[in-house]
């Protein structure tokens, strides 16, 4: 077992159980924390398939700017374990249940898939570096990089016209 | 590392995202289980891109091959940013008109 294989398994490990976390925690705050640490794990994946570029951008954007904001709303509520709401214990078991079966049905159909025998390139490979994603975006992919600034704008106005007060 | 490996762990962190959504009623939660599924996706989408270049590389060294999909994750991140922005504009003002972010209470919109 080599040192990729090993930080393989490490990262998976903590993204599921960071995950398991985030949806077992009654209080939001540590929700929120702990899908930090899942986005950490998801960042280390990236940066053992060497996509540097996007292990940085995965940081900077949901680590850093949305969960800073999910924080901010849930401080802004003053949220803790006691205004948590509850489901009771049957709809939470009928809820684990269904997301356990998709779980069971998608792993039996990819089990035996063709593409079992491919291998996913681990550090090693170019495409990831920010030389070629840059002059793949602004090439090729110029037209959707310039929607989705108008995607962008959109997005703050509808922002400000929803919270601003009446 | 082999793709299999890469295709359970995305589906294991998409169906704990859907366990999370169906089992929580606070709304914020809801909206960072929708989160971690995006990032399950966004994984499994670089993983795939890598796939596919190591068999382009085997045929030609310079290819490029696999940079499409790991531009889709980039736009993937560009729309989760501006949903979240809305998304919690909307939660902020419905907890400034019904002072919770229980999703039960958000029933009475079809009234």
């Amino acid at each position: 077992m080599n040192i990729t294989q090993i930080l393989f398994w490490f990262l998976s490990v903590v993204a599921l159980f960071s995950a398991l976390m985030v949806i077992t925690n009654k209080n939001p705050v540590y929700s929120v924390l702990w899908l930090i640490v899942t986005f950490f794990a998801i960042s280390g994946h990236y940066i053992l398939l060497n996509a540097q570029f996007l292990a940085i951008v995965n940081i900077i954007v949901y680590a850093g700017a949305i969960m800073v904001l999910f924080l901010f709303v849930i401080m802004l509520m003053n949220l803790n374990k006691e205004t948590e709401p509850q489901k009771n214990r049957w709809l939470r078991m009928a809820g684990a249940v269904a997301g356990g079966c998709l779980l069971l049905v998608l792993v039996a159909a990819l089990k035996d898939t063709d593409i079992k025998q491919q291998q996913a390139m681990v550090n090693g490979g170019s495409i990831g570096l920010i030389k070629n994603l840059g002059k793949e975006l602004f090439t090729t992919y110029v037209v959707p990089f310039e929607i989705s600034s108008i995607l962008f704008l959109s997005a703050m106005v509808g922002a400000v016209v929803i919270g601003k007060k009446e | 590392m082999p793709i299999n490996y890469y295709i359970f762990l995305s589906i294991a962190l998409f169906a704990i995202g859907i366990v999370g959504v169906l089992t929580r009623r606070n709304a914020i939660i809801i909206f960072m289980c929708i989160e971690l599924m995006l990032n399950a996706v966004n994984l499994l989408l670089v993983a795939f891109s890598k796939m596919h270049h190591l068999k382009a590389v085997a045929i030609d060294a310079a290819s490029t091959a696999g940079t499409d999909g790991q531009l889709f994750v980039f736009f993937i991140m560009v729309v989760a940013a501006a949903e979240v922005t809305v998304g919690l504009a909307i939660i902020v003002m419905l907890y400034r008109n019904i002072h919770s972010v229980d999703v039960n209470f958000l029933n009475r919109l079809k009234h």
